[in-house]
């Protein structure tokens, strides 16, 4: 590949100009992977078992797009409570308290510990275990009761099952990321007179957040897909479920399968571009360029604006923007 | 020195007072009661080796250090603990403690800038989120601020986009905007390179000439030299040598005499 020294339309009279090592490694590595490529994507379209017109015929189907509503549904509501337990765990985590830094650690044990699906039985089982519960003083006399059954819908005990296990996980991810930030950032803040939570909120997650986005990215899709399990509670109209369902009635798994496939790798693209934006968001003053801003800044001192960060991004822009087309 | 001694004679009181303060950490005696008076207005240069415990005693004036024994007054007041009617003591909640150290500037050898925000958000964040200006006012002042230190034409950069100099003076810039009476200088050019030196104690020169009291740990002598109107020379966690700017060029004892030419 040609570099692009010579861009920048500067007098250089000596300037290199040199041939690439020529490898044939890459070359017949390259060519074997799209032949091998091809071969599967042939044999895809052509195989009668995939059943392609069936795909097509179910893959805006209602009960599938209702179920693609409940998966979207369930992911954010349970990824949501799982962001605020886990901030919450982790400064529990991280308290001068004994008892709070005990029952944090004594929550991501048990959670961290025991299967997602046998939790989520749990907490289908929630209201067989715990038929009424009431408001009132402790060990004394109730103010308020109701029935669990009412309070506690299939729906919210997924969203619970599947949010307090995540937020086991998530709140690792956040400890670690606060505790990446440089303790001069705090001292720093303290020595201006903010007061601990300010410095918090204000200093340390934000720069936590360029450290948790990724992870929490990962856990995100992951948990697109564990929504799957919630038949466990049972809670039966997600998108797992829906295709599944229909593929029982015309006895067509595999057309079915793949429908519910492509349904979740649109799902992936999509909240894969939303985390870009995040870590772009929050990597801004990182890298060394004004984020969000290109062009509005002058160049650094010393550099020209055309830095060869830029075209990594560009890079990595043309990439996501290949995966979605 | 008791409280009320302090409080009758405003005029005359020191705008920092030290005394007989001790640090161990674990059986670690690091400083071994130390005491030093400022007045408002002046500028102390603390020297000593490294390990003589003179960042350990500029970082208790704003208790990014707590002591383990004797006691600090700014302007009079006890700092990092409340006097009780019973003659005990009480130590500060998280609001009290903010509010002594929002009246002291501190700089930091590692600058510690906020690197997710711009000079210019760096300067506005402690005047707006402790000080409740309004952030339209903030941003202006913070331009002054800015202006002062030279950076008006910097105030949209990251500070990954400006040089070490450039960046210590926006803290400088950070620390100023508070207002504060006194400033803490921790080796503020130590971190710097020779080329870059200049600019900062040019910055420095300028506060001082503005009357702030500051206390000031450096390796710098040509700056204490010509700025230091006090000069405490540290070493093991004592003070060793303590007077006039002229000690340097005249040194009492052998200790502070070998330094000197250790660093010169």
């Amino acid at each position: 590949m040609p570099r692009s020294d010579s861009d920048g339309g500067l007098d250089i009279p000596n300037r290199i100009s040199a041939r690439p090592v020529r490898k044939p490694g890459p070359y017949i590595a390259a060519v074997v992977v799209v032949v091998v490529a091809l071969m599967l994507l042939h044999g895809m379209v052509t195989n009668p078992n995939f059943d392609w017109p069936t795909v097509w015929m179910y893959l805006f189907n209602e009960n599938v797009l209702s179920g693609i509503g409940w998966t979207l549904q369930l992911t954010v509501y349970a990824m949501v409570l799982a962001t605020v337990l886990a901030v919450i765990l982790a400064m529990m985590r991280k308290s001068a308290n004994p008892v709070l830094r005990g029952v944090s650690w004594f929550f991501i044990w048990f959670f961290r510990g025991t299967p997602v699906y046998t939790q989520l039985v749990f907490w289908g089982l929630l209201a067989v275990l715990v038929p009424r519960m009431a408001l009132g003083i402790p060990f004394g006399p109730e103010f308020w009761s109701i029935d669990t059954k009412t309070l506690i819908s299939a729906g919210t005990a997924a969203v619970l099952g599947l949010g307090l296990n995540e937020a086991a996980y998530l709140s690792e991810i956040v400890r670690a990321g606060i505790e990446a930030v440089d303790t001069g950032q705090s001292e720093a803040a303290a020595a201006l007179g903010m007061r601990r939570s300010l410095i918090m909120r204000r200093i340390v997650l934000p720069q936590a957040m360029r450290i948790i986005v990724p992870p929490t990215g990962n856990e995100t899709i992951g948990m697109l897909k564990t929504t799957s399990l919630v038949l466990a509670v049972p809670f039966s109209l997600e998108l797992q479920f829906a295709t599944n369902a229909i593929a029982n009635r015309i006895y067509k798994p595999i057309p079915l399968l793949l429908v519910a496939c492509i349904w979740y790798l649109v799902i992936t693209t999509v909240l894969m571009m939303l985390q870009s934006r995040l870590e772009h968001h929050f990597g801004k003053g990182f890298d060394a360029r004004a984020m969000g801003s290109k062009g509005k800044q002058p160049p650094l001192p010393g550099k020209t604006s055309g830095e060869p960060k830029d075209a990594v991004d560009k890079v990595n822009q043309a990439t996501m923007v290949g995966l979605n087309a | 020195m008791s409280m009320q001694e302090q409080s009758l004679d405003a005029a005359g009181a020191p705008a920092i007072e030290i005394v007989q303060v001790h640090k161990a950490f674990g059986s670690l005696h690091v400083l071994k009661g130390v005491s030093l008076t400022v007045m408002p207005g002046t500028v102390t240069a603390i020297l000593g080796p490294s390990g003589s415990g003179k960042s350990t005693l500029l970082r208790m004036i704003n208790q990014l250090e707590t002591r383990t024994g004797g006691e600090i007054f700014i302007e009079g007041e006890l700092v990092g603990y409340k006097p009780l009617g019973n003659g005990g003591l009480r130590l500060l909640d998280d609001k009290e403690v903010a509010a002594q150290r929002s009246k002291i500037g501190m700089v930091f050898q590692r600058f510690n800038l906020f690197p997710h925000m711009t000079a210019v958000e760096n300067v506005m964040e402690a005047p707006v989120h402790v000080g409740g200006v309004a952030k339209r006012e903030a941003r202006e002042q913070a331009l002054n601020e800015l202006d002062r230190v030279g950076l008006a034409d910097r105030a949209n950069y990251y500070p990954a986009q400006l040089s070490g100099g450039q960046q210590q003076r926006v803290a400088i810039a950070r620390a100023l905007a508070m207002h504060p009476s006194i400033m803490l200088f921790d080796e503020p050019t130590s971190a710097l390179d020779p080329e870059l030196v200049g600019e900062v104690l040019a910055v420095m020169r300028q506060v001082a000439k503005e009357g702030i009291t500051m206390v000031v740990v450096t390796h710098e002598m040509g700056f204490a030299r010509e700025v230091a109107d006090q000069v405490v020379f540290m070493d093991q966690g004592v003070v060793v040598e303590h007077g006039g700017s002229d000690i340097i060029d005249h040194p009492q004892t052998e200790r502070f005499g070998a330094f000197l030419k250790s660093v010169l």
